[in-house]
């Protein structure tokens, strides 16, 4: 097995002010192919998606796994998941988000249907609903969830939707659905074996299927068990990552490639006030990652933080 | 009861509501759309969660100019103490209707 490909600083500093990571094809094809086989036969035009979704998921080769289970022991050796997760990619992006040995949480099969499946039942054929996973969650640690898509996704067949940078917003499951559309809101569109790596408080959600295909979305929910410090691959962080730049008034353009620039780039949904917000839960996670308090990206908490002590008197 | 009455009932059963609901980027209703929802009784149109990247509304203010009218906008609420950092569902939300005739 080749050695695992950790993340580098801006990654990470992505992934913190974005919530997500996307690797494009990173599965080679024989994967791919390897696990479209073990989900087994495709539904038969006619039955009732809830039919047809039950019999997917009891005759599938995809195992059954109790929450809890170290993820080492989740699947088969030679499964095809187990080889996905073997990737140097995938193995350097989880040591590096939830550190080594994480624990299986959950899995699921997603399948969207096409129209003809609803048509034919006089049902709708809708998206699903904008929410976040779970429920309402407070931590600072994060799990990471992994969207496998085994098959080219086109605009036509929907796709996952996302909201960059919604992640850190405390919210309850699906009190956000009323939001059908967000500014900077992202379909995956991609060719086979792309992977999403998500902060478990992305809001998304199943875009609606027009083509005659069924598309395919695996996706495992993961959780750490050491402390998530340091994890990925902190060489490229710079002796003078602490050290303040000019702000407000500049006089060149910032560097893209900064953890700076990164922790402090908005996203067009963001608002003129807690946008500034944002910024902050960003450095306060990446000082959490860090495991270093006097972290701050272009004096966001620094200035808040400043309460003198000293005294003029005697 | 008077006839006139009685069409004037007439026609209110023969109207729909269309909800418009907007997420502005501040308190003021001049300012751009972030986010929307649209919800269309009438039946004629038919949105759902990412039919659309672009709103339909540069702002509040120009849903107004085109005829929609506000029922509700956002109270601005002070800040919890201890939750004053913490972001959770967008902010500024208002909620526009519009009667439209139906044919009978």
């Amino acid at each position: 097995m080749a050695d695992r490909v950790l993340l580098s600083s801006a990654q990470m500093a992505s992934f913190v002010a974005r919530g997500f990571l996307r690797f494009d094809a990173a599965v080679p094809e024989d994967i791919n192919q390897q696990f479209l086989d073990e989900v087994g036969r495709a539904p038969q035009r006619g039955e009732s998606v809830r039919k047809a979704y039950a019999k997917l998921l009891s005759a599938s080769g995809i195992p059954a796994v109790p929450a809890g289970t170290p993820l080492a022991q989740a699947y088969p050796k030679q499964s095809a998941i187990t080889r996905m997760l073997e990737l140097p990619v995938v193995q350097g992006a989880i040591e590096s988000l939830v550190g080594p040995n994480p624990t299986f949480d959950h899995h699921f099969l997603h399948v969207t249907f096409p129209p003809e499946f609803y048509e034919a039942r006089g049902l709708p054929n809708v998206s699903q609903h904008t929410h976040q996973d779970s429920t309402i969650d407070p931590r600072r640690a994060f799990d990471v969830q992994i969207m496998y898509y085994p098959h080219d996704v086109t605009r036509e067949m929907g796709g996952t939707r996302f909201v960059p940078g919604t992640h850190l917003r405390l919210v309850s499951e699906a009190a956000v659905a009323r939001y059908q559309n967000i500014r900077g809101q992202q379909h995956v569109v991609c060719p086979a074996g792309t992977l999403l790596f998500l902060h478990h408080g992305i809001w998304h959600g199943g875009g609606v299927n027009r083509s005659d295909r069924l598309r395919y979305m695996f996706k495992i929910r993961i959780n750490p068990t050491v402390r998530q410090q340091r994890l990925w691959d902190t060489s490229d962080l710079l002796n003078d990552h602490h050290r303040q730049r000019p702000i407000f008034l500049i006089k060149e353009a910032p560097d893209p490639n900064s953890v700076h620039t990164i922790l402090t780039t908005p996203e067009p949904w963001f608002e003129a006030d807690t946008g500034r917000l944002e910024y902050l839960n960003r450095v306060r996670m990446w000082r959490y990652l860090l495991g270093d308090d006097r972290f701050d990206a272009d004096y966001w908490l620094t200035r808040i933080e400043n309460e003198p002590t000293a005294s003029t008197h005697a | 009861m008077q006839r006139p009455e009685a069409f004037a009932i007439l026609r209110g059963l023969m109207k729909r509501q269309k909800v418009l609901v907007l997420y502005l980027a501040d308190s003021a209703l001049d300012s751009n759309v972030i986010a929307w929802a649209q919800y269309d009784g009438t039946a004629k149109s038919e949105h759902m969660a990412g039919d659309a990247e672009e709103p339909p509304y540069a702002s509040g203010l120009a849903a107004l100019r085109d005829g929609w009218r506000l029922l509700q906008i956002a109270p601005l609420q002070a800040h919890a103490p201890g939750s004053e950092f913490t972001t959770s569902y967008l902010k500024y939300e208002c909620l526009f209707e519009q009667w439209v005739d139906v044919d009978g």
